[in-house]
């Protein structure tokens, strides 16, 4: 019943969003608007950000539909370089392949496969420094893996066994390599945004020449800590790059929860006066091309950027949610961006530096090599089998030293681990 | 230390010293707030670090509690020391995810590969006609989350040595400051003229370095018959009442709320036998509510009488009710009255 109504107004109403398809229905993307490659040429990374409000609504595209890297986005890779890129997602496309099977198994918690984003994290971090600072969220092993992180120990991660870096502490896939420039990653979702800005604040008052890039996904642009973010990076002219990954989904809430039904992420920039790009995030070379602005950007002081990578998250959200109940089956097969991994191999194969029994090979033996990777991981334990860090660890780092009510506490569960376990364990 | 160097000081005074001494010994260190550059602070707390500092090491920020404290946090994972201020310790919530969820935890989840050095300055608690905004003592909140240290002065001269150890403190640290008390020791009787910290002991402040360890309470009066633990500036009213009415009270400033220090106080609640525990802030889950449990875990043969608590009530900071709000020397004074008969 309404509260207040007047005759002579139209009632007021409420729109909720609603994505176009849902299970049972035959995705139709014929309306996702792909524009030619250099629709927008590359402007130089000196720009003014409102002398390019175009480029927050376009679409940042190198690779064309007859598999040729064209146009002025092209950052012209050497042949090796883009092998190394196609390895790379093809590590971690093999990676999230056994560790969505050893969490089926029952050997984890957890897990979150980046399957049809690998370049928005691959191909962005090749274009970074090796010593820039990257502010990841959840779904960038990518970051890790190209920065050659040993396999193992995000394997130990996943499986809190006693080889894990972090204790056992953290939820799977939540790593921290402070030494590969990764950081800690959290699952409050965005707060990695102001701290990104506050890192590369330090740099820049530091006169350093080291940049930050950070992460997120559409959905948690809609967190204040975003919005701070950008309002902190504008203010102080961070030399930071802020990218969200619009893969669609946010677990079951389609990207017009967080606002696409108006407009694009990329244009969330201008707002703020900061430059703002829209790129094709499943083709690596326009994601390698758009990084590579940004930083050549941030690293002469000419200010912070937004870029958007407009990707498809192929697979569910994590092992906790099947995407068959909220979404059309076969929306990842018709998506007209297609796949990062097939279109680079493409490219390779139209230069003439790669072939499909070349691809093959690099497959099974990346899955071979991942294998035997797995197993050396898993003399170290898997979760809840015993092999863990040992008990009083939980309350260490806490504090940087343990208070008396901790190791008080401490006393007590080493105490009920007894009772438990009789002296057996006390022996161990 | 010579005589000399020691400067008498109110409050602001000595937390504005306090960050001029680190500032000047620590490159890392860097004061960021709302009004805090070129102003000084809207408590004058920073007046004049900014001119003498520079630009990049005490600056303005955006109004976005989130944004500072989370632009604080990875400020302190690049290897500065942060000291960010909250304007008024109500404003504080905006950026509570970025404390609880990630400040507090960096050093746990990341198993020592990152830190949070961060020390979060803010004035709270009531007395000034500030209403509900600009009156509350969120400090049991901070209490409850693992991985952060609770601070807070009740004299000039504590509060510059607890600041400084707090920015030295590789933990992150809430620094509250009771701005009822930056300018004088005030007593709990609102109609009495204001005393200036100038006649309280505790505004004798070195002007060099010193600090006073995290941790350790104080005992600001040795007393027989209760033991009264309290902090901020209701040290001073409880000091004032128990003159007044010629209490034996040993009165403890517990200085920092966590880590406890439960030694001083489980060693006086054992001599005294009687126990009261007051603050400001609301009652209702309050840090007496803490403190009164751990005192019967640790004293309760020695109890001659319940603990009483004597706190604010369960409602928000009334803005003409001040004074009723307020416990205050005749809300203290019925507490003694009931614990000495019991």
């Amino acid at each position: 019943m309404a509260q207040h109504q007047k005759d002579n107004l139209a009632p007021l109403h409420l729109h909720i969003p609603e994505p176009k398809f849902r299970p049972g229905d035959v995705a139709d993307f014929s309306d996702v608007v792909v524009p030619p490659v250099d629709d927008i040429t590359r402007p130089d990374e000196h720009v003014q950000p409102a002398d390019i409000h175009p480029l927050a609504y376009g679409l940042v595209r190198v690779l064309d539909g007859d598999n040729q890297a064209k146009g002025s986005w092209n950052p012209g890779l050497d042949p090796d370089k883009l092998r190394l890129m196609l390895r790379k997602m093809l590590t971690v496309r093999a990676f999230d392949d056994r560790m969505f099977r050893a969490q089926r198994q029952g050997k984890t918690s957890f897990y979150m496969k980046s399957f049809g984003e690998e370049a928005t994290s691959v191909a962005t971090t090749m274009a970074l420094h090796r010593d820039d600072m990257c502010f990841p969220s959840y779904r960038q092993q990518g970051i890790l893996i190209t920065r050659d992180y040993p396999l193992v120990d995000m394997m130990n991660q996943i499986y809190s066994n006693r080889g894990d870096r972090l204790k056992g502490r953290q939820l799977p896939i939540m790593y921290s390599a402070k030494d590969y420039g990764f950081f800690s990653v959290s699952g409050n979702l965005t707060t990695q945004y102001p701290q990104a800005v506050g890192w590369a604040m330090a740099s820049a008052s530091r006169a350093d020449t080291r940049i930050a890039a950070v992460w997120c996904g559409d959905g948690s642009t809609a967190e204040g800590d975003f919005h701070s973010a950008l309002t902190f990076a504008a203010v102080y002219n961070a030399p930071v790059i802020f990218q969200v990954v619009n893969n669609q989904w946010a677990i079951s809430s389609f990207s017009g929860f967080a606002g696409s039904e108006r407009t694009t992420f990329a244009a969330r920039a201008i707002g703020y006066g900061i430059a703002g790009l829209r790129v094709d995030g499943n083709d690596a070379l326009a994601v390698y091309a758009a990084m590579q602005w940004a930083a050549d950007r941030a690293r002469t002081n000419n200010g912070p950027t937004l870029i958007e990578y407009f990707t498809y998250r192929g697979e569910g959200h994590s092992t906790s949610d099947d995407p068959n109940a909220y979404r059309a089956a076969e929306e990842y097969a018709l998506w007209p961006l297609g796949d990062p991994v097939d279109r680079l191999k493409l490219h390779l194969i139209a230069l003439g530096e790669w072939s499909e029994e070349q691809h093959s090979a690099l497959i099974t033996e990346l899955s071979d090599s991942v294998k035997a990777t797995q197993k050396e991981a898993e003399q170290n334990g898997i979760l809840g089998h015993g092999l863990h860090h040992p008990f009083e660890t939980m309350f260490e780092d806490v504090f940087e030293e343990m208070p008396w009510h901790l190791k008080e506490q401490c006393e007590q569960m080493l105490e009920e681990q007894h009772d438990k376990f009789g002296p057996e364990w006390e022996a161990r | 230390m010579s005589e000399s160097s020691i400067k008498t000081m109110n409050m602001i005074e000595a937390i504005n010293s306090a960050m001029d001494v680190m500032l000047a010994r620590d490159p890392e260190v860097v004061i960021m707030g709302e009004d805090v550059g070129y102003f000084g602070g809207v408590f004058r707390a920073t007046a004049g670090l900014q001119k003498k500092h520079g630009k990049t090491r005490v600056f303005d920020t955006p109004i976005t509690e989130c944004g500072i404290i989370g632009v604080g946090v990875g400020m302190a994972a690049y290897g500065l020391r942060p000291v960010p201020e909250i304007q008024f310790a109500d404003y504080i919530y905006p950026g509570l995810d970025q404390l609880v969820s990630e400040a507090a935890r960096m050093r746990y989840r990341s198993a020592n590969d990152f830190i949070c050095p961060m020390t979060v300055r803010s004035p709270f608690g009531g007395g000034i006609f500030g209403g509900q905004t600009h009156s509350q003592s969120p400090e049991s909140l901070f209490t409850h989350i693992c991985g952060i240290k609770t601070v807070i002065p009740a004299t000039p001269y504590d509060a510059k040595g607890l600041l400084i150890a707090a920015i030295e403190d590789n933990d992150p640290v809430v620094f509250f400051e009771p701005k009822r008390i930056y300018n004088g020791p005030f007593t709990g009787y609102y109609d009495r003229p204001v005393e200036p910290w100038s006649k309280h002991e505790g505004s004798a402040v070195p002007e060099d370095y010193y600090r006073i360890e995290l941790g350790k309470a104080a005992i600001v009066r040795e007393g027989q018959a209760v033991t009264v633990l309290t902090y901020g500036a209701m040290v001073h009213v409880v000091k004032a009442v128990v003159a007044e009415q010629g209490i034996d009270a040993e009165i403890i400033d517990l200085r920092t709320l966590l880590p406890l220090d439960i030694e001083t106080i489980e060693a006086s609640v054992k001599k005294t036998g009687r126990c009261m525990v007051v603050h400001e802030a609301t009652r209702t889950s309050g840090f007496g509510a803490e403190l009164a449990a751990q005192v019967q875990e640790r004293c309760f043969y020695h109890l001659e009488a319940p603990i009483e608590r004597v706190t604010g009530f369960d409602t928000p900071y009334p803005h003409s009710l001040e004074w009723a709000y307020f416990p205050g020397p005749v809300r203290l004074a019925r507490a003694f009255d009931k614990i000495m008969k019991d």
